[in-house]
């Protein structure tokens, strides 16, 4: 704890530079993801061909696609520029299934209402499928920002600036202290942003507690936990 | 001289094909390291999380936990064991095992609990025991989801295993490392390329026999059920979420 008190610019200043490298990937990779799963959805064998390619980049170790990166993008090698890229590739390869599966879990039915009522395809899209998904999408959305904030410490070995380093720094120094502010400051941005993404989903979808109990925060952290699980179920097949 | 050409000769030099520090003496290691991991934590992950999947009972518990283990650092784990508990190859298992177990229970529970309930209750009324219910109807009625979560352990353990050469163990993160002191980068890419292969032929071989021991009637290969088979298994994953989120 004094430890603590007497570096905690440092250690702000870490968390600052963790959560932008953790947070940046994932709305790069949801602003990619949704047009990419609205158009590869219609095409059967775009979707498998997506579905093959996001699991086999999910497959690449962190650590090794921070290495390979650098040469393919012309970075070196302490550029934060590779992991914002290396986290995006793993946001979009979880992303592109979750909005897929997320946009199926819309009624069909709904869908036709909608046209029916004079709906231009685009109106439709943002303001029939694009809310009623929402529910599936942040199952996926609070799975990437967990698995983000804690692969961006991995970053660290190589020189990247984040909350890894007090790992990295802790066990040169043989400091143990240091170790576990490190993993309780992670654990605090995961639970937090966690937080926040429920409380975002609340906000954004206002009709799903409309008449019901309130819902259950254990059982919608193992929706989340599921969805990761079955990242691979599906593309194996 | 290009960099991919330089780590191309690397990887072709015969010298780094043989002796202690050799690929095929640090891949074996990798592959003891990830094997010992799984070992230990699918003796622990499989028999609870098939408990749980069965009866419904310490569900609320064991995702909590899970998921709160799951946002654990991984780095930050290894490091705090290799610190307390001291070098050697035990403190870094151990602390691979603690993350390798979240994935495995949820996989497990996830596919023992995504089995119809009729089917279940249509076991029972056949008259066959608890156990006979859970292996003979449950577990190959799940394995396609239990294999998700198979999968994902074992990619996040050859991943993790990487991570064990800072310590410093072996395995081919030791390529990574040694390059990145020595700032021979060709090293690095090189060794990168053998650990993203090694990841992806262990996950094409874990597909090969999820292929040969999932049921075809699960994994949408039936002829003629393709395409419906195709849209369930798409369908399925979003249910499973949704039914987990209100339940």
């Amino acid at each position: 704890m004094e430890w603590f008190l007497a570096n905690s610019p440092m250690v702000f200043e870490r968390a600052g530079q963790h959560l932008v490298l953790a947070l940046v990937p994932m709305v790069l990779g949801l602003l990619i993801s949704i047009p990419l799963a609205q158009f590869s959805r219609r095409h059967s064998a775009l979707r498998q061909l997506v579905a093959t390619v996001s699991s086999l980049l999910y497959t690449i170790p962190s650590l090794a696609l921070f290495i390979i990166l650098p040469p393919l993008l012309g970075t070196r090698i302490l550029d934060p520029l590779n992991v914002i890229v290396a986290l995006t590739i793993y946001a979009v390869a979880l992303l592109v299934r979750a909005a897929m599966d997320a946009f199926d879990s819309v009624d069909d039915d709904l869908r036709q209402a909608a046209v029916a009522m004079g709906y231009k395809p685009a109106a439709r899209f943002l303001q029939i499928d694009l809310p009623l998904s929402l529910p599936v999408m942040f199952a996926g959305l609070r799975v990437v920002s967990v698995s983000n904030i804690s692969l961006v410490s991995v970053a660290a070995l190589l020189g990247v600036g984040n909350l890894g380093m007090l790992f990295t720094d802790g066990l040169q120094r043989n400091f143990v202290t240091e170790v576990v502010v490190g993993i309780i400051a992670i654990l605090l941005l995961a639970v937090v942003m966690d937080a926040l993404l429920v409380i975002l989903e609340r906000v954004l979808t206002p009709w799903t507690r409309a008449g019901s109990v309130k819902p259950d925060a254990h059982a919608q952290s193992g929706a989340a936990f599921i969805a990761d699980a079955k990242v691979h179920a599906g593309a194996g097949s | 001289m290009n960099i991919f050409t330089e780590t191309f000769a690397w990887l072709a030099d015969p010298l780094h094909w043989s002796g202690p520090g050799g690929i095929p003496v640090r891949l074996l290691e990798h592959l003891q390291y990830s094997g010992l991991v799984l070992i230990i934590a699918a003796a622990i992950a499989v028999p609870v999380g098939l408990y749980i999947g069965h009866t419904g009972r310490g569900r609320v518990v064991a995702v909590a936990v899970a998921g709160a283990l799951r946002a654990l650092p991984t780095l930050g784990l290894l490091v705090l064991f290799a610190l307390v508990a001291g070098s050697g190859l035990m403190p870094p298992v151990w602390a691979l095992v603690i993350l390798t177990v979240p994935p495995l229970l949820a996989g497990t529970y996830a596919g023992i609990s995504s089995v119809d309930s009729n089917v279940v209750d249509a076991a029972r009324a056949m008259g066959m025991k608890e156990l006979q219910v859970l292996f003979g109807v449950e577990v190959p009625n799940g394995l396609l989801v239990m294999f998700g979560g198979i999968r994902t352990a074992v990619l996040q353990v050859i991943a993790t295993v990487s991570v064990v050469a800072y310590l410093p163990l072996g395995g081919l993160g030791r390529y990574l490392f040694d390059g990145l002191v020595l700032q021979d980068f060709p090293r690095m890419l090189a060794g990168s390329l053998l650990i993203a292969a090694l990841a992806m032929v262990v996950d094409l071989v874990l597909a090969a026999v999820q292929r040969l021991v999932v049921s075809p009637g699960l994994s949408a290969r039936s002829k003629g059920g393709r395409k419906a088979a195709t849209d369930f298994s798409a369908a399925a994953p979003a249910a499973a979420a949704v039914q987990g989120g209100t339940a």
